[in-house]
């Protein structure tokens, strides 16, 4: 009973402040209700027991997005006028509906082995047993099974590291 | 996460205090005769329960509160010692009613918001500003037995929650409507950006060796203290938390021979109250997070288990406190190569020894470990020894010549 009005609060609030991230004119107050549309994602996630990906939703997205979508908003021009409605909304919400119904047909369709699993034995201490080490399970996973796409993955995000030097550096006449 | 009622004594002596009774004795065994019923009758355990939750909270925030307000004091007179001045010493005996003095000062100010400023966000910033630092505690184990929660994630949770304080400085910074601000934020964002990763790097070390990311189990884990283990990490982690506080020689982002005192320069009376709060408060909890790490958090011999947190959380402070009196400010470019060319390789190579002896010793045995302990020893002092010796930092500052047009010439 808790947790579901839990629940609807954090549902309410993230629907609310998303709202608030379309409507509000100033550029800089709608990137702090993105901030805090995130920590309610975050908080939904805990009571989803994936304390570990509420973690990391808090620190990656409220943490460091957070801060250069900022950095970004400071680059424009008008900060306190600047997010005003254009000619790209009904493409934007045909975009954003697509990815939508996208997800939601992805994650009715996909069959989630570890879920299965956990209602095939139908015993909670195994659900427990998994909800309690999911950072055990990520790690074997990421540095065990699926250690070669994780590696090139970084090895991706060093070379954007390094194009983005190569682009801003000055040039020494 | 496991009940509270197993292993937080604190939390099970509340909780039966209010509703020990002849339903529950799993929950609340009845140990010698002097087991009393508790004050709550049978089925009210979920107001126990809320009760004892609050209790805890209320006792960890106001003791955090109470131990901030000390520290102000201490931290002030020892600096007074450190530069040969007295210090504090005028309001009560020993000057220990100054705290309570600047209190009722700041709480009498006129608080101000400047006509430019974005009054919502203003408002708003020091909230933000204060909530990790205490939302921190809820994992510091303080004694045996005793913490809020044992979250197993508990140290990912701790760099999580301090991550938004950078967010913070920023709001007070942009929302001020003054350059000065503006640029005390920018430095803050700039700096603590890139001081989080070798901070969180140097943990690497210590999670490799526990085995566990709760910081719980990580005191429980450490059979010698970690400092010993892992000397590079532990200075790694000083310095970068010691420019994460915002404490000299790190704190060009309020510097106020630059920029008059950075992001809170446009705030007065008890909203710039919570900003010293959360400051002076950041410096306690990173003590606590460095005792809990790196020397065994509560564990001590003879004295109760709290005290010994304490003494070693105001044994770190005191060492923030020294580096704070000795050393002085570096420049931005400084700070940033210290950073990226300093902290970052050797956070680094600690991360990659760590890693081979955890994979080529049996750290189960004691003489493992001290084996361990010596080349760790000889690796951080090689590393820094040859750090500051090969990586120049900064450099020379660059020659700029600005033609100016004189009035004669430009006739």
């Amino acid at each position: 009973m808790v947790q579901e009005m839990f629940f609807w609060l954090l549902a309410a609030v993230s629907v609310a402040s998303a709202l608030a991230v379309i409507r509000l004119h100033d550029l800089f107050r709608a990137a702090l209700m993105l901030v805090v549309t995130f920590f309610t994602v975050a908080g939904l996630l805990i009571l989803l027991n994936a304390e570990f990906l509420a973690v990391v939703q808090v620190l990656i997205y409220a943490g460091a997005i957070s801060v250069l979508i900022i950095f970004a908003v400071l680059l424009t021009r008008d900060v306190e006028k600047g997010n005003r409605p254009n000619r790209l909304r009904v493409p934007a919400l045909l975009a954003s509906g697509l990815i939508g119904v996208f997800l939601v047909f992805v994650a009715l369709q996909k069959e989630w082995p570890l879920l299965e699993d956990v209602l095939s034995k139908d015993s909670l201490a195994r659900a427990e047993e998994v909800f309690t080490t999911t950072p055990q399970w990520l790690a074997g996973l990421l540095l065990r099974e699926w250690v070669l796409p994780f590696e090139v993955a970084s090895v991706l995000l060093l070379a954007a590291i390094l194009g983005a030097i190569v682009l801003v550096r000055e040039r020494h006449p | 996460m496991p009940s509270p009622l197993e292993g937080n004594a604190l939390f099970r002596g509340i909780y039966c205090w209010l509703a020990a009774n002849k339903g529950n004795a799993l929950q609340c065994p009845p140990d010698g005769p002097a087991f009393k019923d508790g004050w709550l009758p049978l089925g009210w355990e979920w107001l126990a329960y809320t009760i004892a939750a609050l209790a805890i909270v209320m006792l960890v925030v106001n003791a955090f509160m109470v131990l901030a307000t000390i520290y102000t004091y201490v931290e002030r007179r020892l600096l007074g010692r450190f530069q040969s001045r007295l210090g504090p010493n005028r309001a009560g005996p020993f000057g220990l009613l100054q705290p309570i003095a600047d209190a009722i000062k700041l709480l009498a100010k006129e608080d101000l918001v400047p006509a430019g400023a974005d009054r919502w966000v203003f408002n708003l910033a020091p909230v933000v500003m204060v909530v990790p630092v205490i939302l921190v505690l809820a994992v510091l184990p303080f004694g045996r037995h005793s913490f809020v929660a044992d979250v197993n994630i508990g140290i990912l949770y701790v760099v999580a929650v301090t991550s938004i304080s950078t967010l913070a400085m920023f709001m007070a910074g942009f929302s001020s409507g003054n350059r000065y601000a503006m640029f005390g934020g920018m430095r803050a964002v700039a700096q603590l950006i890139s001081y989080e990763i070798p901070v969180v790097l140097s943990i690497v070390g210590v999670l490799l060796l526990a085995g566990s990311l709760s910081l719980v189990s990580i005191v429980e884990a450490q059979r010698i203290p970690y400092i010993l283990l892992q000397p590079l990490g532990f200075f790694v982690f000083m310095a970068g938390s010691s420019a994460e506080m915002n404490r000299s020689p790190f704190d060009l982002v309020e510097a106020e021979s630059e920029i008059v005192s950075g992001y809170h320069t446009e705030y007065s009376g008890m909203k710039f109250g919570v900003f010293q709060l959360a400051e002076f408060g950041a410096v306690l909890t990173t003590s606590g997070i460095m005792a809990t790490l790196f020397l065994k958090g509560w564990e001590g011999p003879v004295l109760p288990s709290h005290l010994w947190f304490l003494i070693k959380v105001f044994l770190f402070a005191f060492l923030f406190i020294w580096v704070r009196a000795t050393l002085p400010r570096l420049r931005l470019d400084q700070v940033m190569a210290f950073a990226w060319k300093f902290l970052l390789p050797l956070s680094l190579i600690n991360i990659f020894i760590t890693a081979i002896e955890v994979l080529a010793l049996d750290t189960t045995k004691l003489a493992n470990l001290w084996l361990m302990a010596g080349i760790n020893m000889a690796v951080a002092v090689l590393g820094i020894a040859a750090f500051s010796r090969f990586v120049r930092l900064g450099g020379k500052p660059r020659d700029i010549t600005i033609e100016i047009p004189m009035a004669s010439e430009a006739r």
